[in-house]
């Protein structure tokens, strides 16, 4: 319980890091944060690594989780960069 | 000993990962920083994967599968076209939900009776799945492959939201409730209705989208993208990792500012956009005075190439008919004919946050040359051209002369007050909101009907002649 408590903490923190973080931003960046911000929800990647593989459901299940996430991270970062690679100043 | 070291390693590891995610969205919200940014980013992920790389229990299967997801993301993000931006981050913050989705259920079947953590498994269940549906709707909406239903099933998707809803809240009150051992359930039976919830999210996310128009999908990718950020911190609170909380969280919060920045720009309320809709949110409007006065090519070309100053304003419509490099071409043009040439981006612009941004980058357009609305509308009525491509409701002054309209108090781009309009468009369809456009009969506007590529096409070869 009491980890709990001390993990919900660091969610809220986090939260409020991240509003502080990113409150302004030019509309040139919107969509590459999106994508960027894309690309890092794609850690439930080190989630999914370390799942049982016990049963075939197990292996199945471990198997999408680890594959979707693989495709946000590589797709994300990819993609962001390819956008931000256009955006140039004269 | 060994063991605990590496337990160790692991934590200040995530805790570097979590720095670098930080420094790099920091970056990523700053022009001159934000390929670098995104770089930073990309090694923060690195860093949280390899320090998880020893508690893999079968390598094959994560090798596998991670040379699958990589290789299927690399061809995504390296062949997507930037007009299929849009459908291609829907899909992908849908694959995040999916993934946070199907950790939840695999943590499940590790239980063996019911306790309080469950509520955590439902949580990422339910946000996972919405993320997951409401994204598939969301590209197959944007791609234009399902193009919205009728006002019958509209209405009822949002019942059948309030359902799944209510079912869910339910699901979760009895894991509460029995995790407090206050209730008895028999653990094959919540067995049963986790397998409900499941089905049921993934519902809730369809009919939650379904009745949301195309004009509001800058909106609701934002909150998607945010929503697939919270179902990944809720999976690391159900797996005690504090660097998915934290990542999750942070893309969390990024997406929840979009999404607010997109309904100020609608000057709409999130409730109005995602519970009501356009239809029934403004009373109906009077006719229009003046007429429609359509102009030809060849005297547009007439018109543009006497002018000093020239505002371009680019909506869906320059997306679709994928004119952006012509665009740029008549820029060119007209500089080298001595006439100061800038662009007019609304927030709102096409179909997600910053995508005509983007489409321009494409183009090589400098990014300091695309103003917003605040910036250029003091000085809009030194602008000599303003040429719509595709834009509709960003520019229709109802948002400012007309209270009772459905869209009063949007900010826009007050083009009307240009010296003279050119619009180009297709047909006199109205916008997203399905609003009429008094711009359209201003005497200083002039339209010029067809394909904007085709159009400006022909401008620019009036220029080369």
């Amino acid at each position: 319980m009491e980890t709990l408590i001390l993990l919900f903490f660091i969610l809220v923190l986090a939260i409020f890091l991240g509003l502080e973080l990113i409150s302004k931003i030019p509309s040139t960046l919107h969509t590459p944060l999106m994508s960027g911000a894309n690309a890092i929800s794609g850690i439930t990647l080190v989630g999914a690594l370390s799942l049982e593989t016990g049963s075939n459901l197990q292996m199945i299940l471990a198997f999408c989780a680890i594959t979707f996430a693989s495709i946000n991270v590589f797709g994300g970062y990819l993609v962001t960069n390819r956008m931000l690679r256009m955006f140039k100043k004269k | 000993m060994m063991g605990l070291d590496f337990a160790l390693i692991q934590q200040l590891g995530y805790i570097f990962a979590a720095v670098l995610f930080i420094y790099g969205l920091k970056m990523l919200s700053k022009e001159d920083t934000a390929a670098r940014g995104n770089l930073v980013s990309s090694s923060g992920m690195l860093v949280a994967v390899l320090v998880t790389i020893v508690e893999i229990i079968n390598p094959i299967l994560v090798l596998s599968a991670v040379l699958l997801g990589g290789l299927i993301g690399s061809i995504f993000a390296l062949r997507v076209k930037m007009t299929s931006i849009p459908e291609m981050v829907a899909l992908f913050n849908g694959f995040g939900g999916l993934s946070s989705f199907f950790l939840a259920w695999s943590e499940f079947n590790t239980l063996s009776e019911t306790s309080l953590i469950m509520v955590i498994t439902y949580a990422t269940v339910l946000i996972g799945g919405i993320t997951f549906s409401g994204s598939v709707v969301a590209f197959l909406k944007l791609s234009e492959i399902y193009r919205g239903s009728n006002d019958a099933f509209n209405k009822f998707s949002k019942w059948l939201l309030i359902v799944c809803l209510v079912f869910i809240f339910i699901a979760i009150l009895q894991v509460l409730l029995s995790g407090l051992g206050l209730v008895n359930f028999d653990f094959e039976f919540i067995k049963k209705i986790f397998i409900a919830v499941l089905i049921v999210s993934i519902i809730s996310g369809l009919a939650f989208v379904i009745p949301i128009g195309g004009g509001d999908m800058p909106v609701v990718i934002s909150l998607l993208n945010s929503l697939s950020g919270i179902a990944a911190a809720s999976a690391g609170v159900l797996l005690t990792n504090t660097a998915l909380i934290v990542a999750g969280c942070l893309v969390g919060a990024s997406g929840l500012i979009l999404t607010l920045i997109m309904a100020k720009s609608m000057n709409r309320t999130l409730f109005n956009i995602f519970f009501v809709g356009y239809e029934s949110s403004g009373s109906s409007q009077g006719e229009i005075d003046g007429e429609i006065k359509p102009i030809s090519a060849d005297d547009a070309y007439l018109v543009v190439e006497a002018a000093r100053s020239v505002l371009v304003v680019p909506g869906y419509g320059m997306a679709v008919a994928q004119a952006q490099h012509v665009v740029k071409e008549l820029g060119d043009l007209l500089e080298e004919n001595g006439c100061e040439v800038s662009y007019g981006i609304h927030p709102v612009a096409g179909r997600m946050p910053g995508h005509m941004n983007v489409l321009l980058a494409e183009a090589n357009v400098s990014y300091d040359n695309l103003l917003e609305p605040k910036d250029i509308n003091p000085s809009m009525e030194t602008v000599d051209i303003a040429i719509v491509i595709g834009a509709n409701d960003v520019v229709n002054p109802s948002a400012t002369e007309e209270p009772g309209s459905p869209i009063y108090g949007m900010p826009i781009l007050e083009v009307h007050k240009a010296k003279t309009v050119i619009v180009l468009k297709r047909s006199m369809a109205s916008g997203f909101a399905g609003v009429q456009n008094p711009l359209f009969f201003k005497e200083n506007t002039r339209m010029l009907f067809g394909d904007a590529k085709e159009s400006i096409s022909k401008l620019v070869s009036e220029f080369k002649e």
